[in-house]
């Protein structure tokens, strides 16, 4: 028996170029939202001398973790400038920062609605495991048909690849909130509203940041992978050493990465720690 | 007027149920409806009329339905048909928002794991549902500083609910059901999670709380014990229905079937009976007939002494055959005669301490009410009966 091959492929360009002549001025918004917000926060990164930038964040990592947090920002930050890698770094955090941004903005209320509704939660689940499991070449592609070259096609990939553990993770907190207490604000007599921001999203709030730390740790590790379609910042660098065998500009990149996960790891840990004590 | 009227109220759970409702008024048992139906029955058709300022203790063993008919009354779970009165409005058909007002105004909640949120402080908890119905801060904080010092917890008002233990919890709920001073308070099994001594303490106060307030109050409970003791009504259900409904002498003394007969055969009587059950009508002369006519009296109603009262019923004192004849052998004035040191009980006086009284005295116990009116005798044997169950049939209550 030969059964012909389903014309999957063709499908799916049609459906691009279908996206692509139809949503034209949607995506052309995007571009512009999203590359205005990356281009403006990279410009105020950039803006501060380094030294006094450190020193903000050394002040940050002070107030919400200890001295050792502190101690490990001020260190790492200096490697990171006296490696020469400063001005990409911060490029490659305002990337970060805005796919993560977005990923909260969309991520929160599309868990809420999943934790109120079986339907909706049914439906995005499976999308959830595409998203996260998809290799992430596949949908640089179509980024790029759609936002053209540079750093919002590297935005919107980072998003797609980082936005999972947030819908997740607000999702089961809200979940989680025990039955008995929800029915006690149902039986003073709360609205839905009420019983969202007074009880569930105080409760869930542990686990949403624990969300959002692993979004933020999943934008980052897509940095590299950004870089290949025109997103400057340290990830660019990596690619580079990698393309021409470079090991030990590699390295340098790679470490600058590794410290700002760790930074920012421990940054929205301590918060999330703090949250719970509260 | 009843403040909750029930008519017919039902509970089932499954997917079609108001199909099986139905099957209910054809005479469909529980056990056939689940065999056929697999739909369960959670309550089936409760009647039932709750007065206001009443105690209504709905009492059975996991499973009875009693939760689920509590969760009724303020709709918390659904009911699938009959009917439910509120001072003679229709629960039932109330919208979203006159359902929301009726919680927030009309009926307050304790739960049995006392449901407290743990981000909120006590006074906080307390507030909830006076800050959802939007009273300013400053209002609402006064308000729940007044229901937190009605249950003792002055003083506490910045801790977190785990800094309590479970007896000062269940205090914050119970202040939080009162705080917006609603007409009804449901307690699910309130008191269930409490140490036994915490426990009573709680009972008692409940009761105190209750005759100071006059709140109705719904009270869920499996204990019989517990329902004895506060209930002015209880309602007794098994598997979904409400076997019998009356006071706790009712229950006790009358019960309606078997089942009732077996729930009720372990009480331990001597706990629950007081002296008004056990005390018959005493024998009686005011002063001024003198001795000749008290011997008369005694003679006529078989008894070898009489309580001395005045006009009002209040005790004097107790004159025996023995002094009456020396009295009038000696020509002793009438009045020296009395003793004055007669052992007396209150009303409520359960048969346990009543027991031990009597062990140490000759003399019956005279039963007390208010302003010292002499409301009964209590004599040994009418103790004894009651403990080995035959009250009603012998002596029963006079007064």
């Amino acid at each position: 028996m030969n059964l012909p091959k389903i014309p999957l492929a063709d499908w799916i360009e049609w459906l691009e170029a279908w996206l692509e002549s139809n949503f034209d001025p949607l995506f052309q918004f995007i571009r512009l939202i999203v590359g205005e917000t990356v281009g403006g926060l990279e410009s105020v990164l950039q803006w501060f001398p380094p030294l006094v930038l450190i020193l903000i964040f050394t002040a940050i990592a002070w107030f919400i973790g200890k001295w050792r947090m502190a101690l490990f920002s001020f260190i790492g930050l200096a490697i990171i400038d006296n490696l020469g890698l400063w001005s990409q770094t911060m490029q490659t955090l305002a990337l970060v920062i805005t796919a993560a941004f977005i990923s909260i903005l969309i991520g929160v209320p599309l868990g809420i609605l999943c934790a109120r509704s079986k339907t909706v939660l049914r439906i995005v689940t499976p999308l959830l495991d595409f998203m996260q499991t998809m290799p992430a070449f596949v949908y640089l592609l179509p980024a790029v048909t759609f936002f053209s070259l540079g750093v919002v096609p590297g935005v919107i990939a980072s998003i797609i690849f980082a936005i999972p553990p947030t819908i997740r993770l607000t999702n089961l907190g809200i979940r989680q909130v025990p039955a008995e207490l929800v029915e006690a604000a149902d039986a003073f007599g709360s609205t839905p509203a009420q019983k969202l921001f007074k009880l569930q999203l105080p409760l869930a709030m542990p686990t949403i940041m624990a969300g959002i730390n692993q979004t933020i740790m999943l934008s980052l590790s897509m940095v590299v992978i950004a870089s290949m379609i025109g997103a400057q910042g340290v990830g660019a660098y990596v690619y580079r050493a990698v393309t021409q065998g470079n090991t030990g500009v590699g390295f340098e990149a790679g470490l600058a990465i590794v410290i700002l996960a760790i930074i920012l790891d421990r940054l929205t840990q301590q918060s999330m720690n703090k949250t719970k004590t509260n | 007027m009843a403040i909750i009227e029930a008519k017919k109220l039902t509970k089932i759970f499954g997917s079609d149920p108001k199909r099986t409702a139905a099957l209910l008024d054809k005479g469909w048992s529980k056990e056939k409806i689940f065999a056929e139906t697999k739909h369960t029955v959670g309550v089936n058709q409760a009647d039932f009329t709750i007065e206001p300022g009443q105690i209504f203790v709905i009492m059975g063993l996991s499973g009875s339905g009693k939760s689920t008919l509590v969760r009724l009354l303020n709709r918390l779970i659904e009911p699938t048909s009959g009917q439910l009165l509120f001072n003679g409005t229709d629960v039932l058909k109330m919208s979203p928002e006159q359902l929301r007002q009726y919680r927030r105004k009309h009926i307050g909640m304790v739960f049995q794991k006392f449901a407290l949120f743990p981000h909120r402080t006590v006074v906080q908890n307390i507030e909830y549902g006076l800050e959802i119905q939007g009273i300013d801060k400053k209002k609402r904080r006064e308000m729940a500083m007044e229901s937190l010092e009605l249950v003792g917890l002055k003083g506490w008002e910045n801790s977190y609910p785990d800094q309590l233990s479970g007896g000062m919890q269940q205090r914050v709920g119970l202040a939080r059901g009162l705080a917006n001073d609603p007409e009804i308070l449901l307690m699910d099994e309130a008191f269930s999670a409490l140490d036994p001594l915490i426990r009573k303490d709680m009972q008692d106060e409940l009761i105190e709380l209750q005759l100071k307030m006059k709140k109705t109050i719904v009270f869920i409970t499996h204990d019989l014990d517990e329902a004895l003791r506060i209930g002015d009504q209880i309602a007794l259900m098994k598997d979904g229905s409400i076997v019998q409904i009356g006071t706790p002498e009712e229950i006790l003394m009358q019960p309606a079937n078997k089942y009732v007969e077996r729930f009720v055969e372990d009480v331990d009587l001597s706990k629950v009976l007081t002296a008004s059950h056990v005390m018959k009508k005493a024998a009686t002369i005011t002063p001024e007939k003198g001795p000749r006519v008290s011997l008369q009296f005694m003679r006529e109603q078989g008894v070898s002494s009489l309580y001395v009262v005045d006009k009002r019923m209040q005790l004097l004192g107790i004159i025996t055959a023995e002094d009456a004849v020396r009295s009038i052998k000696e020509g002793l004035p009438f009045e020296s005669i009395i003793q004055t040191d007669v052992p007396t009980a209150a009303p409520d006086t359960v048969l346990n301490d009543l027991f031990e009284m009597m062990g140490q005295i000759r003399l019956p116990v005279a039963v007390i009410g208010e302003n010292n009116r002499l409301k009964g005798v209590v004599v040994k044997g009418a103790v004894l009966a009651a403990l080995s169950g035959n009250t009603l049939e012998e002596g029963g209550h006079a007064i």
